[in-house]
């Protein structure tokens, strides 16, 4: 039996480090079900965990099953991830397929992961981005589309079915133990690319703390989108160098050559379609989220680049 | 480590760092604020920008002062010499002064982040990609702001219209009485001289994607520059129609325009 206290929450991309941690926060006082599209993991007995996909009819059966009262969609396939399709069908089809089922099901409260990537990294960009800036990244490259797509869908559920409860949240990037995004990996090399010449500002942001916003922002019924940033701020050369890093030049003009050198390289953590977010700050604005959710991020830029500089090579 | 130190000791005496340390700029744990100012690589902008401003411009800045020692501001003064110098002096001139130094942002041409390595450096000295939206932040943040109205038809004049003021933008004027920031115009002698220029090659500014190309002698000549900063002007935040709008920053031209013949009529030599 299900005891009806404690709320029942979906948390979606559990093999991930971030949605382990989520769970970890929340497993004392809610009830959760963990899915992931690509593997099946393992989370105590107490969590039924499932490797699904969204798309699939038998997803349904867990909100049958389970009558959820909250969804953690924190299951985006990065843009290093799988082809341009799969990563599609994933995360925007899927994610309507989430969505239409949390209004079904009469779901009260949604949290979507989305990405500071879907500001797009242009020369002409202002810094503190607010959360009412035009959302460029799909002009950029046609591999960022469906982080975009993915918001545009956010959106509309937002506003045409409030009950839902939508909070959209657009980190900075995300570092730390068990991350394994591309800016992650960058920084756990022992020598990284860089653009020759360009060394944007960059956030950062340590997944204890993306955890805790992410907790916060469930237990608090706020619709909208917000920004998640810390107030400090650290160019990408300086960075590496913090990490411990050696930096490996890539010649960046004109703008043809990296692209051409990248798109052969093909490297997974520094693909050509992100190169811009190299070249260009995307320097977000975080205080509305700071303030509405009463959020303060506790690990500061040292702690985390001093992590990566004493784990450069892997146990 | 030894050698950057024995540089950094060279390049920055400690009294130019106690200068520096002095101006609290609102910065992150690792130095460097939201648009990539750095308060370590500025003690050495600083050091450089002493050597020119002193020794090969020579400038004579009067009425620095003026500048409120707090608080947004916006300084405005005219654009001239292809180059952006009159900013870096006009920058160097509040950063310097003895009572209340303050560390003012340039807002640069939208050209200058898609240079390699100078963009970032720019940044690095406080120069901001000239946006309204940088503009209304960092006057939200309480800095003082140095915008060029002008913009590029200033800066990339030729010698034969020297200190004509071409035509100004009005979104300065927007964002001051937004934010309620005075305006303190400033009058530049002397930087029309450092490039002159007779002729702009636009094909050539076209291909190479820069706003302008001017036909000039390939080095900065050492003109000597008068820095006229006016009474700082505050306007209202009402209301108010466009034409009004354009009339008030007729205004801070025609002040400006007056600090500049001020600065030629007190200028005995172009050298």
């Amino acid at each position: 039996m299900v005891e009806k206290s404690r709320p029942q929450i979906l948390v979606t991309g559990a093999a991930g480090a971030l949605a382990q941690q989520v769970i970890s926060r929340l497993r004392d006082t809610c009830n959760l079900v963990a899915v992931d599209f690509r593997e099946q993991v393992y989370l105590g007995d107490d969590i039924p965990s499932y490797c699904i996909d969204f798309n699939k009819r038998s997803f349904e059966d867990l909100f049958r099953r389970y009558r959820f009262d909250g969804v953690i969609h924190l299951g985006r396939i990065m843009s290093s991830q799988l082809t341009r399709m799969r990563r599609y069908n994933a995360n925007v089809l899927g994610t309507q397929k989430l969505l239409d089922l949390s209004h079904k099901y009469n779901i009260k409260r949604v949290v979507v992961l989305s990405t500071f990537h879907v500001y797009g990294a242009v020369a002409y960009n202002p810094a503190l981005i607010d959360e009412e800036a035009p959302l460029k990244s799909a002009g950029l490259s046609a591999d960022l589309i469906d982080s975009v797509e993915l918001e545009n869908l956010a959106n509309i559920y937002l506003w045409r079915y409030p009950d839902l409860n939508i909070t959209i949240l657009r980190p900075c990037n995300i570092v730390g133990p068990g991350v394994r995004n591309s800016i992650s990996t960058l920084l756990g090399m022992e020598r990284a690319p860089v653009l020759a010449g360009f060394s944007p500002m960059m956030q950062f942001i340590h997944i204890d703390d993306m955890a805790d916003a992410i907790v916060l922002a469930y237990n608090k019924p706020q619709r909208g989108i917000f920004n998640v940033a810390p107030q400090d701020w650290v160019a990408y050369q300086h960075a590496l160098k913090l990490c411990g890093c050696g930096r490996i030049p890539v010649p960046s003009i004109p703008p043809i050559l990296p692209r051409m050198i990248l798109r052969t390289l093909n490297l997974r953590s520094f693909p050509s379609y992100l190169m811009h977010f190299f070249k260009y700050p995307v320097v977000i604005d975080g205080r509305a989220f700071a303030r509405e959710f009463g959020f303060t991020p506790r690990r500061p830029l040292k702690e985390i680049f001093r992590f990566y500089r004493e784990n450069k090579k892997p146990v | 480590m030894g050698l950057a130190s024995i540089l950094k000791s060279r390049l920055i005496p400690a009294e130019l760092e106690n200068h520096i340390n002095r101006i609290r700029k609102p910065i992150g744990s690792l130095g460097y604020d939201p648009w990539g100012y750095n308060n370590e690589v500025m003690k050495y902008g600083f050091s450089l920008t002493r050597q020119i401003y002193e020794k090969y411009f020579r400038v004579e800045a009067t009425g620095v002062d003026k500048i409120p020692s707090e608080g947004p501001v916006l300084i405005v003064p005219n654009h001239s010499g292809q180059l952006p110098v009159d900013g870096l002096l006009i920058a160097y001139a509040l950063a310097s002064r003895e009572k209340n130094p303050r560390i003012p942002r340039a807002m640069i041409e939208r050209f200058f982040p898609t240079v390699p390595y100078l963009g970032n450096l720019l940044n690095e000295f406080g120069a901001v990609l000239g946006d309204p939206t940088n503009c209304a932040k960092m006057l939200a943040n309480g800095e003082a702001v140095i915008v060029f109205p002008e913009g590029i038809r200033g800066s990339g004049k030729l010698y034969q219209d020297r200190y004509q003021l071409k035509r100004f933008g009005n979104g300065f004027m927007h964002l001051a009485m937004k934010y309620k920031a005075p305006i303190v115009p400033v009058g530049v002698v002397g930087c029309e001289e450092t490039i002159p220029a007779i002729a702009n090659i636009k094909p050539l500014a076209r291909w190479l994607g820069i706003p302008y190309a001017p036909v000039a002698m390939p080095f900065v000549l050492p003109a000597k520059v008068h820095l006229n900063f006016g009474d700082p002007m505050v306007f209202d935040d009402l209301e108010i129609p466009e034409e009004q709008v354009t009339e008030r920053v007729e205004q801070v031209k025609a002040a400006i325009s007056e600090l500049i013949d001020t600065g030629l009529s007190e200028r005995k030599r172009l050298f």
